[in-house]
C-alpha cells in the first residue's frame, strides 16, 4: 500500500498532535489491543497485562518510539522498519496476520487501537484523516 | 443467553395478561431477569395459551452458532478418514507447517533439529506430535455436531498454558488439506475438499472458542 503525499501530510499532522504523549498512547493502544483482540495476548505470557502494568507501559513506550521513527521516514518505511521486521519474523516469530490492518480476524490491531487513540486524545482535537493513519 | 419470543395472537385474553407485542425476538443478556410483570402474564390455561400473546423464555445456546454438516459432508469426510494413515498424514502436515511458515517453530524449541526441510520432515518428535494432533481430528469427526463442546478443554489448554495464536489452527488445517490432496489425488474431489475445508475451519473455530 503506497502512501500519497496527502496521506503523508495527514499522518505527520496527526502524529504531531500526539506531542510528548507518545509513550502513553503506545501503552493505551496495547491495552486496547489486548482487550479487543485477546488472541494477541498469546505473545505476552510473560507480561503482567493488568491495567496500569509497568511492563505494558514500558513496551508501549517502545512501540510509540518505533512509530515516531516510522513517521520520520515515511518515504522509506521498508528501510526504516527492516530491523524490526527481522526481529518480529525471526526472533519473536509473530504470525503476520497480526500486522494486517483490515483483517477482521487478525489484528494490525495495534494500528487500529492507535487510530482509536488518535481519534480521541484527551487534549488535542480530532486528527483530520484517520484513513491515512489506516494506510500508515 | 436468554431469548424472549412472543407468540402472536389475534386478540388479548380477558382479565389482563398479554403483552401488546407483535411477533418479535428480544434478546436478553445473561443474568438479567424477566420482570414480575412477565411472570404474571404467563397463560393460566391451555385455552389462554392458544389465544393470547405470551412470552416464551428459552434459555439455551443459540443454534446458529453451531456449524451444521450435511449427511453428504459427513459421509465424505468419514470415507476419506477411513483411509488416512494418521501418523503419516499428521506428521507430514505438521512438518509442512514448520517448513512453509517457519515462525510456527516458535512452539517447538524442544523438538531438536529443525534446521532444514529434511531435518524437519524426518524429526521423530514432529511425527509423534503430528500424530497426536491428527488423532484429535479423528475425535472431531466422531463429534461433528458439537465441535465446540468437544474441543472446550483443548481450547483452554491452548490459550492458558500453550499460548498459541489461533491463526496457527487455520494454517495447520490448510496443511492437512494439502497433504490429503497429495495423498488422495483422485478421491480428493472439489466436493471432498469443500467438506474437509469446512471441517478444518470448524475445528479451528472450536479451538479458538475459549480464548479470552
Amino acid at each position: 500500500m503506497v502512501l500519497s503525499a496527502a496521506d503523508k501530510g495527514n499522518v505527520k499532522a496527526a502524529w504531531g498532535k500526539v506531542g510528548g504523549h507518545a509513550a502513553e498512547y503506545g501503552a493505551e493502544a496495547l491495552e486496547r489491543m489486548f482487550l479487543s483482540f485477546p488472541t494477541t495476548k498469546t505473545y505476552f505470557p510473560h507480561f503482567d497485562l493488568s491495567h496500569g502494568s509497568a511492563q505494558v507501559k514500558g513496551h508501549g513506550a517502545k512501540v510509540a518510539a518505533a512509530l515516531t521513527k516510522a513517521v520520520e521516514h515515511l518515504d522509506d518505511l521498508p528501510g526504516a522498519l527492516s530491523e524490526l521486521s527481522d526481529l518480529h519474523a525471526h526472533k519473536l516469530r509473530v504470525d503476520p496476520v497480526n500486522f494486517k490492518v483490515s483483517s477482521r480476524a487478525g489484528p494490525g490491531q495495534i494500528w487500529a487501537s492507535g487510530a482509536e487513540n488518535a481519534a480521541a486524545p484527551p487534549p488535542s482535537p480530532r486528527p483530520p484523516d484517520v484513513p491515512s493513519l489506516g494506510s500508515f | 443467553m436468554s431469548i424472549l419470543l412472543t407468540h402472536p395472537c389475534p386478540s388479548p385474553t380477558p382479565g389482563g395478561g398479554p403483552l401488546p407485542l407483535t411477533n418479535s425476538l428480544i434478546l436478553l443478556g445473561e443474568g438479567r431477569t424477566l420482570g414480575q410483570e412477565m411472570r404474571n402474564k404467563r397463560p393460566h390455561s391451555e385455552e389462554a395459551a392458544q389465544t393470547c400473546f405470551w412470552p416464551i423464555r428459552i434459555t439455551s445456546k443459540l443454534p446458529d452458532t453451531m456449524v451444521h454438516f450435511t449427511t453428504e459432508e459427513k459421509a465424505a469426510v468419514a470415507s476419506l478418514w477411513a483411509k488416512v494413515n494418521v501418523e503419516v498424514v499428521g506428521g507430514e502436515s505438521l512438518a509442512r507447517l514448520l517448513i512453509v511458515y517457519p515462525w510456527t517453530q516458535r512452539f517447538f524449541d524442544s523438538f531438536g533439529n529443525l534446521y532444514s526441510e529434511s531435518a524437519i520432515m524426518g524429526n521423530p518428535k514432529v511425527k509423534a506430535h503430528g500424530r497426536k494432533v491428527l488423532n484429535s481430528f479423528g475425535n472431531a469427526i466422531e463429534h461433528m455436531d458439537d465441535l465446540k463442546g468437544t474441543f472446550a478443554d483443548l481450547s483452554e489448554l491452548h490459550c492458558d498454558k500453550l499460548h498459541v495464536d489461533p491463526e496457527n489452527f487455520r494454517l495447520l488445517g490448510n496443511m492437512i488439506l494439502i497433504v490429503l490432496a497429495t495423498h488422495f489425488s483422485k478421491e480428493f474431489t472439489p466436493q471432498m475438499q469443500a467438506a474437509w475445508q469446512k471441517l478444518t475451519n470448524a475445528v479451528a473455530n472450536a479451538l479458538t472458542h475459549k480464548y479470552h
